[in-house]
């Protein structure tokens, strides 16, 4: 082989394998990265994994929110109307987080489908509302009155 | 009325666009002079409509005019006149006005400040301008007019700015970031105009520098002003979150901190040519990827967007057009292979290149984070977020490559450099550095966390990194000047202004990085249930709450914390962080109280009121903070510095009596 083609065939090797080096670690890095968002109803039904990182969101629970005496331990329970699930968070919730308000907790699943969150969110202005949440909100409310549920 | 003014002026100004848009380019083909020349006065009228445009916006705010839909949304009569003016741009169809005003603006610069170049090369690149402004005035009032009207009943009230953006950092960011967003479309025409000509040399480069130069300023500022906002008005201490809307921002300043690099290599060497022109290309077209993410509302909710799609198709549609466009122009008139590149080794052409592959590689990690989410949605695979280990792993470690490639890259020459120079060079401030960075934990360290258990035990690897590669680049700078210098103070005023420039931004840089490792590395928070009288110890500090207090403000109920801090029982400081309720909307809002200085911020805010009288309060200790938006500064200086460097004035006079594609060669 002529050596100056040689030479670019030896770099387009190296950028080929650096580019599939590159993209391997991009996927496995997304895939260890990426938080699901699960409904209440789906965590009820045993569809979201236990010990893994996820998101799980809903309106929080009128009277459900119980605070430690203490510490800032708080508990509460989220629901999209069909199905609820616990949820502990140890920190300071949210300017809007409050009872009859959406919220949605990143933490890990227990095998008692007690989620313990790391964060909270809560919906940043009066009037959004987070999106997952009033999807999870609607798909729950059409399979309670036995309507075909919607593509989520 | 003033709102019909300021409707039809926008009219004028769409209609000017279009003529500009058409005229100068079609001049260049048919070769009417007179046609090119319109270029020059069309931006300047175009400048004039859309600011009155501007002008009646704001008329309306300050009037509280509540018959105008966007003024209703977004004003208030209890707001502040600062506000209802920086509420003009407080949301989606203010800020596009805002967008065109400064494109105009850029426009009319370019059309003033290059009459010393080509005719044709002017007319070219102000017609490119023009159809960028076709697009944005096009999609102002077929989808997001500002001027619509609430008739025939105005509401007697306004629904409020959002309290989150009632800041002073907010009146000041938006117009910085889209300065530098819009700033970078001066490049990528100029980029169009030279694929038209079919005229890629040095000269091309050298007209280009100054304008890429002062867009990356703006847009510097902008993100670090965004940063630096975001930390003091969120309540929670952050300063970056790798969030959608921080990320559009942030990948068009990546590829166009490469393109200041190549275009470097361009000028002076001749060399990266289609590189550097695709790189113009991409960082224009990742400005309007960040104004598509941010003002579609695709991130919010891609069903949402699904269902009121008006205003993202047509952005994705002027994308479309933008990107395929001028990479069609791209692939029919780039660069045939260039001349055989002649550098090897240690050259400063690979330096600047290791440079390009290390932003352009960071840009595409953060691209596919950002746009994964929305692809995953699309596609049914689950609602997913991205979490910041992600950007992380990858930002991280590219980031340490770039400054270990900034300080080689201070003494690589064009062409070649003998290793000897290499090792001469890297001896001294390789040790040196290396030796603070081995030393600097073990003081550092107890300083900043107070654990005096043995001085050993809180060493950290990660501050031995950030302090070894800020010494690094900070040393080998200091040894540059020293060399040029060569014992004689009189050499300062024989360096150039791109010289300090390059010399600042870099010492920025370093700076900015030892912020961010130093404040990782060492923060300490704690979050607590206190009630007045409670304290607690953090770091080197402790914080006594002594009361809670309700506080009135002008449009809002503050509950106000009295919290003094101690540091070995003697007083630093005593700060009041609130807790505000605003009177329109009822929203809720955290201003938490910093002490800043320096080498450490102190960072006091409110949670909420608990059961017996008790709140929750987070109390943070952030060494080096500071250091990150010191930086953030230091880069923008040095960007300016650079862009008014003499040699880009010097070639007026020169490419006026020469011909204008001769090479002026500088030092």
């Amino acid at each position: 082989m002529h050596p100056i083609r040689k030479q670019r065939l030896q770099v387009v090797i190296l950028i080929v394998v650096a580019a599939s080096v590159a993209a391997g670690l991009i996927a496995y890095m997304l895939g260890q990265n990426a938080n699901y968002f699960y409904t209440p109803s789906q965590i009820a039904a045993g569809e979201a994994p236990i010990n893994v990182s996820i998101r799980a969101g809903g309106m929080v629970v009128e009277g459900s929110v119980l605070r430690s005496q203490d510490s800032l331990d708080t508990r509460f329970k989220v629901t999209d109307g069909a199905a609820s699930v616990e949820v502990v968070y140890s920190g300071i919730l949210p300017d809007l987080f409050a009872e009859g308000e959406a919220a949605v907790a990143t933490g890990i699943l227990d095998a008692n489908k007690l989620l313990t969150a790391r964060q909270v969110l809560a919906k940043h202005d009066e009037n959004y509302t987070p999106p997952e949440v009033a999807e999870a909100m609607e798909s729950a409310s059409k399979q309670t009155s036995g309507q075909p549920q919607g593509v989520n | 009325m003033i709102a019909e003014v300021g409707h039809m002026a926008l009219i004028v100004a769409l209609c000017l666009a279009l003529i500009q848009m058409v005229a100068p380019l079609a001049g260049t083909f048919l070769g009417h002079r007179s046609w090119m020349n319109l270029g020059y006065n069309l931006s300047l009228g175009h400048l004039l409509f859309v600011t009155i445009a501007f002008a009646c916006l704001v008329s309306a705010f300050l009037n509280d005019d509540f018959s105008l839909k966007y003024v209703a949304q977004n004003s208030n009569t209890e707001l502040p006149s600062y506000y209802k003016f920086s509420a003009v741009w407080g949301a989606h169809e203010g800020s596009l006005l805002l967008w065109s005003l400064i494109l105009a603006g850029w426009s009319a610069a370019v059309a003033l400040f290059t009459r010393h170049l080509p005719l044709v090369f002017t007319a070219r690149a102000l017609s490119v301008l023009a159809a960028i402004s076709v697009g944005f005035a096009l999609f102002m009032l077929l989808t997001s007019n500002p001027f619509e009207r609430l008739l025939p009943v105005a509401p007697e009230q306004g629904g409020d700015l959002n309290p989150l953006l009632q800041d002073i950092g907010l009146i000041v960011h938006p117009p910085l970031l889209y300065m530098g967003y819009v700033g970078l479309a001066v490049p990528f025409a100029f980029a169009i105009a030279a694929l038209i000509g079919g005229q890629f040399d040095s000269a091309w480069a050298r007209w280009s520098r100054p304008w890429i130069n002062l867009a990356w300023m703006f847009l510097t500022l902008g993100i670090t002003l965004g940063s630096w906002w975001a930390y003091y008005e969120l309540g929670w201490g952050g300063w970056w979150f790798w969030d959608p809307v921080e990320n559009a921002s942030f990948m068009p300043w990546l590829v166009a901190t490469a393109l200041m690099h190549s275009i470097s290599a361009t000028e002076k060497r001749g060399v990266f040519r289609s590189w550097t022109l695709l790189l113009a290309i991409f960082a224009f077209s990742l400005s309007l990827l960040g104004t598509f993410l941010v003002r579609s509302g695709v991130l919010t909710s891609v069903h949402a967007f699904a269902s009121d799609p008006e205003r993202g198709v047509f952005i994705l549609a002027f994308l479309a057009m933008v990107v395929g466009g001028s990479l069609l122009l791209f692939a029919l008139r780039g660069p045939a292979m260039q001349k055989v590149a002649n550098y090897s080794g240690w050259s400063r052409e690979v330096m600047l290149l290791i440079n390009n592959i290390l932003l352009v590689s960071s840009m595409t990690m953060i691209l596919i984070g950002t746009l994964y989410p929305l692809l995953a949605d699309v596609l049914d695979l689950g609602k997913i977020s991205v979490g910041p280990p992600y950007f992380n792993f990858f930002f991280v470690p590219l980031m340490v490559g770039l400054l270990v490639a900034v300080g080689i890259g201070a003494f690589t020459r064009w062409k070649r450099t003998e290793t000897g120079i290499i090792r001469q060079n890297s001896i001294l401030p390789l040790s040196v550095s290396l030796l603070g960075a081995l030393v600097a934990p073990l003081w550092l360290g107890p300083e900043a966390t107070a654990l005096s258990e043995s001085w050993l035990s809180g060493y950290s690897m990660g501050a031995a990194l950030s302090v070894f590669l800020a010494l690094w680049v900070i040393l080998v700078i200091a040894q540059d000047f020293w060399q040029k210098l060569d014992g004689r103070l009189s050499r300062f005023r024989k360096l150039s202004a791109s010289y300090w420039g390059m010399q600042i931004a870099h010492t920025g840089l370093a700076i900015c990085a030892l912020g961010i490792g130093l404040s990782t590395v060492y923060d300490q928070s704690k979050e607590l249930r206190m009630v007045p009288g409670d304290s607690a110890q953090v770091a080197a500090y402790r914080f006594e709450l002594v009361d809670i207090n309700q506080h009135p403000g002008p449009n809002y109920l503050a509950y106000r914390g009295e919290v003094q801090v101690y540091r070995q029982n003697q007083l630093v400081t005593v700060l009041f962080p609130e807790k505000r309720t605003y009177n329109a909307g009822g929203q809720v809002m955290t201003e938490a109280a910093i002490d800043a200085s320096l080498t450490r911020d102190i960072y006091v805010s409110l949670g909420e009121p608990l059961p017996g009288g008790a709140w929750a309060v987070s109390l943070q200790v952030k060494p080096f903070v500071r250091c990150i938006w010191l930086g953030g500064l230091l880069l923008a200086l040095g960007g300016l510095l650079a862009a008014g460097d003499r040699r880009y004035r010097r070639s007026r006079a020169k490419s006026q009596a020469v011909s204008p594609t001769s090479e002026v060669v500088s030092a």
